[in-house]
């Protein structure tokens, strides 16, 4: 414990953003299942390209063009090593991980999805993989199924195999739920799917900062998530898929940079991985995010696997100490994400006197108000940790939440 | 005063913990119901006007943060007795009380109680709070009432 936190301080020397105070408290930053802060080497990197490398990618036969192009196929090269994909073409840059599941949910729309057919999702979705399926559901003429999950917070495999039938085509779950951290069976599951033939989307957004990706380890069809979550920049994300299956997928948006030949009359579309990127990529959040996942290979998993439980191990052990919290997820073996909510306080009043004591948590219904029914609560608060995070925050979120109780006793 | 004790007062925890008018009124005469997306706030604001205009009842239901029930709660117990046309001035001398800087004594005095929650002005992020109820009492008195409103 005590050598982990000590590494700790050298991830938070990276992080400028670290350094300042919020109302006069020194920032304690629980907010990171939302999005993460950015160390020093990904803001440097966006800077050195936006001052000295700038240029369109896939266009030009100048140099500053060839090189920017390269830039952004060396980071589609190490993605497709992070997430241990069969080749490069398997990483499709996207604007984030909702764009993601978009694109993979518009393309199975237009192909795979029958009259008649069923699409299985969990209870614990963010509305990112709710929303996009019962668009699809609606306009195929196709079910979507619910599976449920125990009072705990995690699957419950046996309802879940139960929901699978002979009809189901597509089967959608997170690797790890925004709100109760749980850490989900992917391969499991995906190899449940696999016995009635569906194809299977896992919403990686919480899972690519604080878990192993191996997507062919996970045998899903499609892995999604976000740069802004891995401490790289906004505006960037990536659909990990299959090749064998998009390769037979329709495209979903058109325009430059997807065709291979265009005339008046029809087009013809290019190749995987351009296939399904039109316009103009977010060059410039492509690098930062390439920066990102060197940051994280940087750290390593054993690090963060071992920060993310000693951390949360702590942080939960402060939260019995203070009375009325109640938990909502307590999975065993869940990732460092901590929703509660407290006997007589509104969690948005709890979010205002955090606030004013420099703790940024997250209160409300995180994108999953059908979850919040699930446990017939409005809202939750919602603590989530990164690798910067250590004691120290910790108690500045307890020391903070024993402030709510002199308004609210 | 801190800026947390101005937004906390007494008279807002004990709406908060008690609030006045809790409930639906049946029969009512106009509805809407406020909701803010993006919180999850939620409340059914019933309101039994007279045939000349007067609010002879009102009451508010739903969940949200002591500042949005508190204002409920505030709301419902201005208002009995007024005109329409009053309810409505009432209603954007508040919502100023909110977010301007412009306020006067002569304001205060004519918001009553109510100007207990001009402590919101601090907290940007919380005046959709305290407006969500009022919003909804617009919208229960429009001629075009909508039943689902938000303040976000």
């Amino acid at each position: 414990m005590r050598e982990l936190f000590d590494k700790t301080q050298w991830i938070r020397d990276q992080f400028p953003v670290l350094k300042r105070k919020v109302h006069g408290h020194p920032l304690v930053y629980l907010d990171n299942g939302a999005t993460t802060q950015k160390p020093q080497s990904v803001i440097d990197r966006v800077t050195r390209f936006l001052s000295e490398e700038y240029s369109t990618v896939h266009r030009g036969v100048y140099l500053m063009s060839q090189e920017s192009t390269e830039f952004c196929e060396t980071v589609r090269s190490t993605i497709a090593r992070f997430v241990n994909a069969r080749r490069p073409e398997e990483v499709i840059f996207t604007s984030g991980t909702t764009a993601a599941i978009n694109l993979a949910a518009t393309a199975l729309g237009k192909s795979v999805v029958t009259p008649g057919g069923e699409i299985v999702i969990t209870q614990m979705e963010h509305h990112a993989n709710i929303v996009p399926w019962q668009q699809v559901a609606l306009a195929t003429g196709a079910t979507l199924k619910i599976a449920p999950i125990m009072p705990d917070g995690s699957v419950d495999l046996e309802a879940f195999e139960r929901t699978l039938t002979p009809k189901t085509q597509i089967v959608a779950f997170p690797h790890i739920s925004n709100v109760l951290g749980t850490v989900n069976p992917v391969a499991q599951m995906t190899a449940m799917a696999k016995t009635v033939g569906a194809i299977v989307v896992v919403d990686g957004a919480q899972g690519i900062a604080h878990h192993p990706v191996d997507v062919q380890a996970m045998g899903c069809d499609f892995y999604c998530f976000s740069a802004h979550k891995m401490y790289g920049p906004t505006g960037v994300g990536v659909l990990v898929g299959r090749y064998d299956l998009m390769d037979q997928l329709p495209p979903v948006q058109f325009g430059g940079d997807m065709i291979e030949t265009v005339t008046f009359e029809k087009s013809t579309f290019a190749k995987l991985p351009a296939k399904f990127e039109a316009g103009t990529p977010p060059i410039t959040e492509i690098i930062g995010m390439g920066a990102a996942v060197e940051f994280i290979e940087s750290i390593g998993w054993n690090y963060i696997l071992g920060h993310d439980q000693a951390i949360l191990n702590y942080a939960l052990a402060g939260l019995e100490t203070i009375p009325g919290i109640q938990l909502i997820g307590t999975a065993p073996g869940k990732s460092a994400i901590i929703s509660f909510v407290m006997d007589g306080v509104h969690p948005h009043d709890v979010g205002t006197i955090l606030d004013m004591e420099g703790v940024a948590v997250r209160v409300g219904h995180h994108c999953a108000q059908p979850l919040m029914g699930v446990y017939d609560v409005p809202a939750t608060i919602r603590a989530s940790f990164s690798v910067y995070n250590t004691e120290s925050d910790a108690d500045g979120l307890l020391s903070a939440l024993q402030k709510v109780r002199h308004y609210f006793q | 005063m801190s800026r947390l004790d101005g937004l906390y007062q007494q008279l807002i925890l004990d709406h908060n913990k008690s609030p006045r008018n809790f409930g639906k009124l049946d029969p009512h005469s106009h509805y809407s119901h406020g909701v803010n997306p993006l919180c999850g706030d939620d409340y059914e604001v019933t309101l039994q006007v007279s045939p000349d205009g007067i609010i002879e009842k009102s009451a508010f239901v739903g969940s949200g943060c002591a500042i949005s029930k508190s204002s409920g709660s505030l709301m419902t117990s201005a208002i009995e007795g007024k005109s329409v046309a009053d309810v409505l001035a009432l209603k954007d001398r508040f919502l100023n009380l909110l977010i301007c800087d412009t306020v006067t004594e002569d304001d205060r005095a004519v918001l009553g109680k109510l100007a207990v929650l001009e402590g919101v002005k601090k907290f940007p992020a919380r005046v959709k709070c305290a407006a969500l109820v009022w919003r909804a009492i617009e919208d229960a008195l429009s001629e075009s009432a909508v039943q689902t409103i938000s303040t976000e």
